[in-house]
């Protein structure tokens, strides 16, 4: 009765999601690289840098949708994982600087000289491999989830409190990676990156590698999300958002399923991290700042939770009209919009984008549906579904 | 264990190693900011038995299934399961529930948003666990085993129904088919037919008569009718302790559940 | 010590001016002049030592022109000159102009670093004769810390003849100390001395007996060890002290600003982002209150905050049940819906003030008498901070009261409580909530006129405070005001008692870890209400 997992997995929705991420990613980077200059439809790489960091927005996105969308686990500190993320792998890119840095160090970075650091700390180590930071970039985040989530979930800390309590943590982060003497580069935080991987980050090719390996990892992320919600898990998890206790007494260890699936979010967060650092050039405090956790959360609920690719179009949407707001004269009423933006979606819209046009279908197929049954029952051949209601 | 020394067992304390009850309830108090929600209960349902329980609202019948399902935690007492081997006031929900002791909610819980098989599913004897539910593969067995469950609380045609969509007797049915597909050991069934007409009570009466065949069952309901109809043993709860116990017409003629209820 | 040095000089020159007329005759003071005229270190510092305590009238403004280098003598002359601020030149024996013309060979008289410390020692001693009782007291205290042995005769002098109390103890300090740095003094006069210091008991008394030479004799040193033990003791006290006020302060502000939130989540539980933005708007109609009275009736200034209190209430109660009517009320039973849509609303607030106000800190004045401060014990106490515990209190007295004894309140809770039942017997329940919702937003509106009085009052104002007061709503525990109390004081307490040992920011990690690990063991707070009604 099950179809095929194959199918679950993909379904129009996501086959459609993953085409135009593919077209995305291979566009780009030609009407970059291939287009010549004057043309018309040439990128610059200011844009290219711009979706790149559009495409980490939508994985931070994805990663708050798995959790809220499906086990309704608000969370307002995924920008913490996301900083995380982004602070490993910054760290990875300082190391590579070496000494080419103004004080010309060849183990320490600036900051540390700066700061009259007599030896790299301890939890530096190891930073030069970029393995270890990419393991990092998972670990660091994905432990901090695992024990925020032990503890919060086996006490069953649910809702507004978990949220606050979320707000809480990436607000203690904040104040922690602002002070100098934490070892992270206090608040002017990681940069004057040189290169990933021996690339140059400031290169065209890197920029438009970048963008196709953020496209790549959000292909992989949303296909291991779908994966996740269309398994048993996932309707484990949906059971757990509508009916918690009711989940518990069917003998489901809550606690478990919703630890593991905000493990995993959190990592995917810190992917997201990792991969806005090279692009954008930059990790600092800022980017622990509760106000930028909740704005993600607008962007999942203005794409329509529990849909995963409207959390990927909410941060796109969001993000380009910030960009193109903040810049003109209109910038002064920006966050007017984005006021009205929560207020209006969650008043108006509170299924997003996706979700009020997958509802829009849904009636209509039913609304066929109907049309057809009416018509079949004036033939006087009875569908048998109808005879139990 | 005769009926006698059962009798008894509503005063005297019973050593839980010579129990052979299913279910063994011992002297349990639970207060709410001074309320006292359970006062000193005790009762005891054998394996294999069916029991009605009733009484007053604020008796304390919901949460004496709170207390039995691990959702609260007796200030005093004791609750043991399966001839005294499961200390049920040391455990959690799940840890209960993975024992065998499924619940019926007086408001009907179903995930509304999954549909009725989707339901019978999750509700299904298996694995719990993560890794099995991230490896999770339909096979034809467990296919079978939800039409079965179907069939029994007659919901066959609504297989692929968003659960949300059902009636109200619907979700009664289909909550009592997932109880069914946990294969529990004992069944605590919380006010089954509250507003179902008297064709679905009396449905649902020779529902619970059947599934009693092969499992224990507790139904807590207020309608006199329907406990009537069951025709099993009565335990009546006033103000947190047993009142009464015995066939629904002496429980029925006693004076002080006459007292209590009519308050004469 | 500059500061005291400008008094200092002030009041030499009112001296100077009634010495000017009296007239000089030969005494110990003008034998001391002419030491000056021999350009040596150590006949100068003789020289000062004697001038200052000759008790003549004219030794004050002569040792401040030393001090700054106005001093000049004729060695041929065997005079000695001040050079007046005005650049007359004036006779230091009789302190009156010189006429014609100044000795061809006047040269400024020199100091040394050593005799810095004379001349402030000897300023000290002249200043212990001054007729002011405070600036005796300084004095004393100045000899305290200087610990110069030639102040002495100069201390003994004043001592015998000193009235005040505060003052005459002070310099019995005074006394001890130089007593007990002495090397001369004898064994019993540097015990004495320790008790009399070890009974003053602050920081500088213990600086003093742990700063002494180790070669003292075993009595005094077993009698130091003590007093030393024994201030450090007196010490924690006053330090345990300290921090509990200033823990009381921070638990006031605290409980001021997350007060009206127990209001909204506590007893209604809508999740109000937007809060901190009501103690925003609150401390802006004290400014906007503060610039009209400036304009219009300065005279009004001391009165602005009572003015502002009701005007605040009325703005913030108004803005918060048009936010409640417009939105919050469609999303009840939405708890993360609420959430997101009064974090709009706040951002919404926050850009309009910034348009209507502009992005910077106003300046918003404290009324005479929330200015200033007075000591209490080994503690200093501010009247802002003190006249917000007292405000503090008043609101919550008063909110308690209102709740308890009022048709509203009584609504209120009946609302809360179960609201099917409290609509069945006639209460209009949506009234109800914009009411509440007006009352929580009312109350943040006046805590924004007390923090106005010690925060910057900025568009961002509100967002420093709403995780604060979150935290201690949760803290406390939801749905009770008592709670709340209880958990503003201990946050701000405990804040403040971890800050000497982890600095105020990692105190503040340290709080919020600690609350969040306290949600995981009582996720309903300290006071929470337990019970079947609030499972589902």
């Amino acid at each position: 009765m099950k179809s095929h997992p194959l199918i679950r997995l993909l379904d129009r929705g996501a086959t459609l999601f993953l085409v135009l991420l593919a077209a995305f990613a291979i566009t780009i980077p030609v009407l970059n690289l291939l287009v010549p200059d004057g043309s018309a439809l040439h990128v610059s790489t200011y844009f290219v840098a711009l979706f790149g960091k559009y495409i980490c927005y939508g994985l931070l996105a994805l990663s708050i949708d798995l959790i809220w969308g499906y086990v309704g686990i608000l969370s307002l500190g995924h920008g913490a994982f996301f900083a995380l993320g982004g602070y490993a792998m910054g760290m990875y890119l300082m190391r590579q600087i070496g000494s080419r840095g103004v004080y010309a160090n060849p183990i320490l970075p600036d900051f540390m000289v700066f700061l009259n650091y007599s030896e790299l700390p301890v939890f530096w180590y190891g930073f030069n491999h970029f393995a270890y930071a990419a393991l990092m970039v998972l670990l660091v985040p994905g432990l901090l989830a695992f024990v925020f989530g032990w503890f919060a979930f086996r006490s069953r800390v649910t809702g507004v409190y978990l949220s606050i309590i979320t707000q809480a943590m990436t607000y203690a982060l904040l104040l922690g990676f602002f002070r100098n003497n934490f070892g992270f580069g206090g608040n002017n935080g990681l940069t004057d990156f040189k290169d990933i991987l021996g690339f140059n980050v400031q290169a065209d090719g890197t920029r438009n590698s970048l963008l196709v390996i953020s496209c790549l990892m959000l292909a992989i992320c949303f296909l291991l999300c779908r994966a996740i919600v269309t398994s048993k898990f996932g309707m484990v998890l949906v059971a757990i958002r509508d009916a918690e206790s009711r989940t518990r007494f069917l003998g489901y260890r809550v606690e478990a399923y919703k630890l593991f699936v905000f493990t995993v979010s959190a990592c995917m967060a810190g992917v997201a991290g990792a991969l806005y650092v090279p692009q954008v050039g930059i990790i600092n405090p800022g980017e622990f700042a509760p106000a930028n956790s909740i704005e993600a959360v607008i962007w999942v609920a203005v794409g329509g939770r529990g849909t995963l690719t409207g959390a990927v179009l909410g941060a796109f949407v969001v993000n380009y009209a910030k960009t193109f707001f903040t810049s003109g004269f209109l910038a002064p009423y920006w966050l007017f919009m984005l006021g009205g933006l929560f207020i209006g979606t969650t008043l108006l819209m509170p299924r997003g984008i996706i979700g009020t046009y997958n509802a829009w279908r849904s009636k209509r197929a039913e609304a066929l549906e109907e049309n057809a049954k009416s018509a079949a029952k004036e033939d006087g051949s009875m569908p048998s579904a109808s005879a139990a209601e | 264990m005769t009926e006698n020394k059962f009798d008894s067992n509503l005063t005297k304390k019973v050593d839980k190693q010579t129990t052979s009850a299913l279910l063994y309830l011992d002297g349990i108090s639970v207060s709410f900011d001074g309320f006292k929600a359970l006062n000193e209960l005790s009762f005891i349902i054998e394996p294999g038995e069916m029991r009605a329980i009733i009484g007053p609202n604020g008796a304390g019948k919901t949460t004496m299934m709170d207390v039995v399902t691990g959702k609260t935690r007796p200030d005093t007492g004791e609750v043991y399961f399966e001839a005294g081997t499961h200390d049920l006031s040391k455990l959690d929900e799940t840890e209960i529930a993975g024992l065998g002791i499924g619940r019926k909610f007086q408001k009907p819980t179903v995930f509304d948003m999954h549909t009725v098989e989707d339901n019978l599913l999750l509700a299904l004897k298996n694995d719990r666990g993560v890794r099995a539910a991230l490896l999770w593969q339909s096979s034809s067995p467990q296919e079978k085993r939800i039409d079965e469950v179907l069939d029994t609380v007659r919901l066959k045609g609504l297989r692929s129904r968003i659960a949300g969509s059902l009636s109200h007797g619907q979700k009664q049915w289909l909550e009592i088919g997932m109880l069914l597909a946990q294969e529990p050991k004992l069944l605590l069934v919380d006010e089954p037919v509250a507003g179902m007409t008297d064709a679905e009570t009396q449905q649902t009466a020779e529902l619970l008569k059947e599934i009693n065949r092969t499992k224990t069952v507790v139904v807590v309901e207020h309608d006199m009718h329907f406990v009537r109809e069951l025709g099993v043993k009565v335990t009546c709860l006033h103000e947190g302790s047993v009142l009464a116990e015995g066939t629904i017409d002496q429980v029925s003629t006693n004076d002080r559940v006459v007292e209590v209820y009519l308050g004469r | 010590m500059r500061r005291f040095a400008v008094c200092f000089i002030a009041l030499a020159l009112v001296i100077g001016m009634f010495a000017a007329s009296s007239v000089a005759h030969a005494g110990p003071y003008e034998d001391a002049l002419e030491k000056f005229t021999t350009d040596d270190y150590s006949d100068t510092a003789d020289a000062v030592t004697e001038v200052a305590t000759s008790g003549s009238p004219l030794a004050a403004p002569l040792i401040a022109a030393l001090q700054d280098g106005r001093l000049q003598f004729s060695a041929k002359d065997k005079k000695v000159f001040i050079k007046t601020a005005d650049d007359k030149v004036v006779d230091a024996a009789t302190g009156k102009p010189v006429e014609g013309a100044a000795p061809d060979d006047i040269d400024t008289v020199r100091v040394n670093n050593r005799l810095r410390g004379v001349i402030d020692a000897a300023n000290g001693a002249l200043t212990l004769m001054a007729p002011n009782p405070n600036r005796r007291y300084e004095a004393a205290q100045a000899v305290f810390k200087s610990r110069e042995a030639s102040v002495l005769p100069a201390l003994d002098k004043a001592l015998a003849s000193e009235a005040n109390p505060k003052v005459k103890r002070a310099m019995v300090e005074a006394r001890a100390a130089v007593v007990l740095t002495a090397e001369d003094s004898s064994d019993a006069d540097k015990i004495a001395a320790v008790a009399v210091i070890s009974a003053r008991g602050d920081q500088d008394a213990l600086g003093l007996i742990d700063g002494l030479p180790a070669n003292q004799s075993p009595d005094v040193h077993a009698a130091a060890v003590a007093a030393s033990a024994k201030i450090q003791r007196t010490l924690a006290i006053w330090n345990t002290v300290q921090n509990l006020w200033y823990g009381l302060s921070l638990g006031s502000v605290l409980l001021l600003a997350a007060i009206g939130l127990a209001i909204t989540f506590g007893v209604m539980g809508v999740i109000n982002m937007a809060h901190g933005e009501m103690v925003m708007l609150g401390a802006y109609v004290t400014y906007v209150v503060q610039e009209l009275i400036r304009t219009k009736n300065p005279a009004l200034f001391d009165y602005s905050l009572v003015i502002a209190l009701p005007l605040a209430f009325l703005v913030a109660a108004s803005v918060g049940i048009l936010i409640e009517r417009t939105v919050i009320r469609f999303l009840y039973g939405r708890p993360l819906e609420t959430l997101l849509a009064t974090w709009g609303i706040s951002l919404v607030l926050q850009q309009a003030v910034r348009g209507s106000f502009g992005p910077t800190n106003k300046e918003v004045g404290n009324p005479s008498w929330m200015s200033g401060a007075f000591d209490l014990g080994g503690i200093l106490i501010t009247y802002n901070r003190l006249w917000i515990i007292v405000f503090t209190g008043i609101v919550f007295v008063a909110l308690l009261g209102m709740l308890r004894f009022t048709r509203l309140g009584l609504e209120m809770r009946a609302v809360t409580q179960n609201r099917s039942m409290a609509a069945a017997v006639g209460i209009r329940t949506a009234r109800i909530d914009a009411l509440t919702f007006g009352l929580g937003s009312g109350i943040a509106g006046i805590a924004g006129v007390a923090l106005s009085q010690i925060d910057n009052v900025s568009p961002n104002l509100g967002q420093g405070y709403i995780i604060d007061s979150f935290m201690v709503v949760v803290f406390g525990g939801v749905g009770n005001l008592w709670g709340t109390l209880v958990g503003a004081l201990t946050l701000g307490i405990a804040n403040k008692f971890l800050e000497p040992f982890a600095g105020a920011v990692l105190a503040k990690i340290a709080i919020l870890v600690f609350i969040i690990l306290f949600i995981q063991k009582r996720p309903r707070g300290m006071f929470a209400l337990k019970g079947r009604a609030i499972e589902a």
